[in-house]
């Protein structure tokens, strides 16, 4: 297409916003669900934190972390993680489309199924966990002794980026395995409720075995130890150099791009086997 | 009586066809035990106060919580919440007979057939590979069948008081949504209770919660000694029988509500 | 150059045979036996600009796998398929953006909101320029009469009422080529007329291309210049509906009401179809035996009070065909 890469991306980010106002305002129509919703999932955050902050008590520390700086990987994977649940939801019903048949009027479409499906819907009720998220959070910047320099600040806003893309990979993975089977893995769910547990506390106080598999199969360390030890000011305890640190959000959205190659795959594969 | 125990069997059998779903969350409850073990020893690596609980006590207490996850009262009865979405709980509540009755043993056995479905490979599991203790005699051994028994009533009593709430639309929903995190705090499934600072301590034991995980896991490995059986069993009671009547009384006010607007 | 040029187009499946029993489950999911069904064996045709073609078939003949072949949702296994300048599977996002799809079982449109937002969504993925959009959305809603159902939310609308505006809906882009896969079906009677209605103005007064799949032979009877049969993955008639008429069986009705029940007709040249009562349906071959000739030997020989003649339904010329191909 001779058309410009700006014009198609403002021509997409505007059927995106279409979409998403119009999946608003269905959700909106019921604003009573929405509030009890949101006021449970705040709920149910607030208890898990309680929780920890128990057991900080009890214990003192968890192996030279602070409950302050469980706080900071806390708060990134929660903001994080509902950003991209809400952002997601399309992929995360995607076998629904796949079983129902109607993936083939996606494919009708003049558009990339990519987009089609990642505009289906806005899941407003997560923000909930998003506000308990940036509690906990704001909290652990405010209380912990580092000196936030605006770099840090930067880094930290990166971090959420890189993690809403690593999240929001592994839910176009998870849509993509619908074009080879019908039936729900429950990896998958493993796999994406998994990482938001574990990646609440720093990598390190799991077994070897288990930080690899969140450090090289899904990158969550990409979101926790790697880039807090820098902002911690932690840097030469553990075995990352500064420049990993820095440029650890990258690899969240080297995953997700590519899950949607894969994707592209998995549609190849759709129409060359038919439903 | 006869009548519960149709209701009871029938739903129970049609629960146990659904041995797919109950194998897939097989994986997930692993993962999930492995996770809460290995978060429990870096905590116990890390510091050298003695605690509530040793760390191989709270490794069998996970596992135990892992296996019988599906006692939690989570749902509201999935039929009768559809038929109150529908409208169709009108004709229900006219009928003749004990209503209540039917829905507790429903919701008893919307408990009990997906745990046992559940409890026993995850038990053989943990117990061959991942650190699950037997009970610390076999006296608590018996008393810790006992008080599940019990756990399982108590959760039923509260799944049906939850299912009922719902004929209170705008209430009932929100009790229906708010209640699984009440559940799994109280009940000790997130941290084992005598975690929770000493000020919690009073709280928890008065609500009926714990009875469901924290007291039965405690009896099984000892540190709730015979001597206090008694008192846990009639708090217990109490609070069965409150929350039985509770149930009844307000589901028979929603019988008269319908009854006197025309049905 | 035609506008739709279909050459020896093959598509295979491969099924998953599922094994009976909790063995056979097991088994299952360790090696898998796979049944190949030929859907399409080496289907060819070409369709000019402006035509409307019925496309019918027994189910399982491969409608559905050269419909979607056509609209570019499939990819076959071998032929060639230049549909509007395009390989349909090749430029998917560009070839789309030409054709309509109307699924009669199916709606494109949003479950939860009213038509009109749906209108306007399919605008925006399409593409469609405001002012070209506006004038097309109002002159299909004069059209199809669908001003009361607008603001109605799609879910609460009947099956009538929805085809019409999944009608509208397929044209929002001004596609030049519509495909219909069961329009009528499930329909009442008035609805039908007016879909049938529409189809026809459409395809005469605007020139668009028709590709018609239905069970139903009165769309075809209404609608259909020329009819491809397929059965099997084979075509197995292409051409006008006289053509079909004539190749299968060269055949009449001869439909007498009698004065009284229960009469036995005899006559060399005819075959007794059907008996009710007084009514008699015979059958003959106008070729034998010249219609007027027939007439005066029956009602000679008979007491007639009224009677007609007739082509065969279509369904026993396709039943025929189908047969044949068996």
């Amino acid at each position: 297409m001779a058309e410009p890469i700006w014009n198609r991306f403002a021509d997409a980010v505007r059927l995106y916003a279409q979409y998403s106002g119009v999946s608003l305002r269905a959700q909106m129509q019921y604003k009573f669900s929405f509030f009890i919703m949101s006021l449970a999932q705040l709920l149910a955050t607030a208890t898990e934190f309680l929780g920890i902050w128990a057991l900080f008590g009890r214990f003192g520390s968890l192996k030279g972390w602070t409950l302050a700086e469980v706080g900071l990987f806390y708060g990134l994977i929660g903001v994080t993680f509902a950003i991209a649940d809400a952002l997601a939801r399309g992929f995360d019903t995607f076998s629904e489309l796949v079983k129902s048949g109607d993936f083939d009027r996606i494919l009708l479409r003049p558009r990339s199924t990519a987009l089609q499906i990642s505009a289906r819907d806005l899941l407003l009720t997560r923000v909930g966990r998003l506000v308990q998220g940036i509690a906990v959070l704001g909290w652990a910047i405010h209380s912990l002794p580092v000196l936030w320099t605006l770099p840090k600040l930067a880094l930290i806003a990166a971090v959420i980026a890189g993690g809403v893309a690593l999240f929001y990979g592994i839910f176009v993975l998870q849509a993509t395995l619908s074009f080879w089977t019908i039936e729900t893995l429950e990896i998958m769910n493993v796999v994406t409720y998994g990482s938001t547990e574990a990646g609440q506390y720093p990598l390190t106080i799991y077994r070897p075995w288990f930080r690899a598999f969140f450090t090289f199969v899904v990158p969550v360390a990409s979101i926790n130890v790697i880039p807090a030890n820098l902002l911690l000011d932690r840097i030469g305890t553990s075995g990352w150099p500064a420049i990993c640190a820095w440029s650890s959000p990258l690899v969240g959205f080297i995953f997700l791009a590519a899950s949607l190659q894969l994707w592209r795959c998995g549609v190849g594969k759709y129409t060359s086997t038919g439903s | 009586m006869s009548g519960y125990a149709a209701v009871f069997s029938a739903r129970f059998r049609m629960l146990l066809q659904y041995r797919a779903a109950a194998l897939a969350g097989f994986g997930t409850q692993l993962f999930w035990g492995l996770i809460r073990v290995m978060i429990f020893e870096a905590f116990f690596a890390s510091s050298s106060h003695a605690q509530p609980m040793r760390l191989d006590e709270t490794i069998t207490y996970i596992w135990l919580g892992q296996a019988l996850f599906a006692l939690l009262p989570f749902r509201t009865d999935p039929d009768v919440s559809q038929m109150i979405r529908t409208g169709s709980v009108a004709y229900e509540l006219v009928r003749p007979v004990d209503l209540y009755g039917f829905w507790y043993a429903r919701a008893v056995a919307d408990r009990v057939a997906p745990t046992v479905l559940r409890a026993i490979p995850m038990m053989i599991v943990a117990w061959l590979f991942l650190g699950l203790r037997p009970p610390a005699s076999w006296e608590c051994g018996v008393a810790w069948g006992i008080a599940t028994v019990g756990a399982v009533l108590m959760s039923g009593a509260i799944t049906a008081l939850m299912t009922i709430s719902l004929l209170w639309t705008m209430a009932g929903d929100g009790i229906a949504r708010l209640m699984p995190t009440i559940v799994l705090f109280f009940s000790g499934m997130l941290v084992p209770l005598v975690f929770l600072p000493a000020s919690f301590q009073p709280i928890v034991d008065a609500l009926p919660f714990r009875d469901i995980i924290d007291v039965p896991f405690r009896i099984y490995m000892g540190h709730l000694p015979p001597s206090q059986w008694p008192a846990l069993l009639a708090q217990e009671g109490i609070w069965l029988a409150v929350l039985i009547g509770l149930g009844r009384w307000f589901l028979s006010r929603s019988m008269r509500r319908l009854v006197v607007q025309g049905g | 150059m035609p506008q739709i040029l279909v050459e020896n187009l093959v598509k295979t499946f491969r099924i998953a045979e599922r094994q009976p029993g909790i063995g056979g489950a097991i088994k299952g999911l360790v090696s898998r036996r796979y049944r190949t069904v030929k859907a399409l064996d080496g289907i060819s045709f070409s369709l000019e600009a402006g035509e409307l073609v019925g496309y019918i078939g027994p189910n399982g003949a491969g409608k559905s796998t050269t419909v979607k072949a056509l609209s570019g949702i499939l990819v076959p296994d071998s032929g060639k398929c230049v549909v509007l300048g395009h390989v349909p599977w090749k430029d998917r996002q560009a070839y789309v953006a030409q054709i309509g799809v109307v699924f009669g079982q199916r709606t494109q449109l949003w479950w939860d909101l009213p038509v009109v937002e749906s209108f306007d969504l399919l605008r925006a993925i399409y593409r469609v320029p405001q002012p070209q959009y506006a004038a097309k959305r109002d002159e299909l809603i004069a059209l199809l009469n669908l001003e009361p159902l607008l603001d109605v939310p799609v879910r609460q609308l009947s099956l009538g009422q929805r085809m019409r505006c999944d009608l509208a809906a397929a044209l929002i882009h001004s596609p030049s080529l519509l495909f219909l896969d069961e329009p009528t079906i499930g329909l009442d009677a008035v609805s039908k007329l007016a879909v049938r209605d529409f189809v026809r103005r459409l395809n005469r007064d605007d020139g668009v291309t028709v590709i018609l799949t239905t069970h139903d032979m009165d769309d075809i009877e209404a609608l259909c210049s020329r009819l491809i049969v397929i059965g099997g993955g084979h075509i197995l008639s292409d051409g006008t509906l006289d053509d079909l008429r004539n190749r299968v069986a060269r055949q009449r009705w001869l439909i007498l009401d009698l004065a009284q029940a229960g009469v036995v007709v005899e006559d060399p040249d005819i075959t007794v179809i059907a008996q009710d009562g007084s009514r008699v349906t015979l059958a003959f071959d106008p070729a034998m035996v010249p219609p007027a000739a027939l007439i005066s030997r029956i009602t000679a020989k008979y007491e007639v009070q009224d009677l007609f003649v007739q082509n065969p339904p279509i369904e026993t010329i396709i039943a025929r065909l189908y047969g044949e191909a068996q």
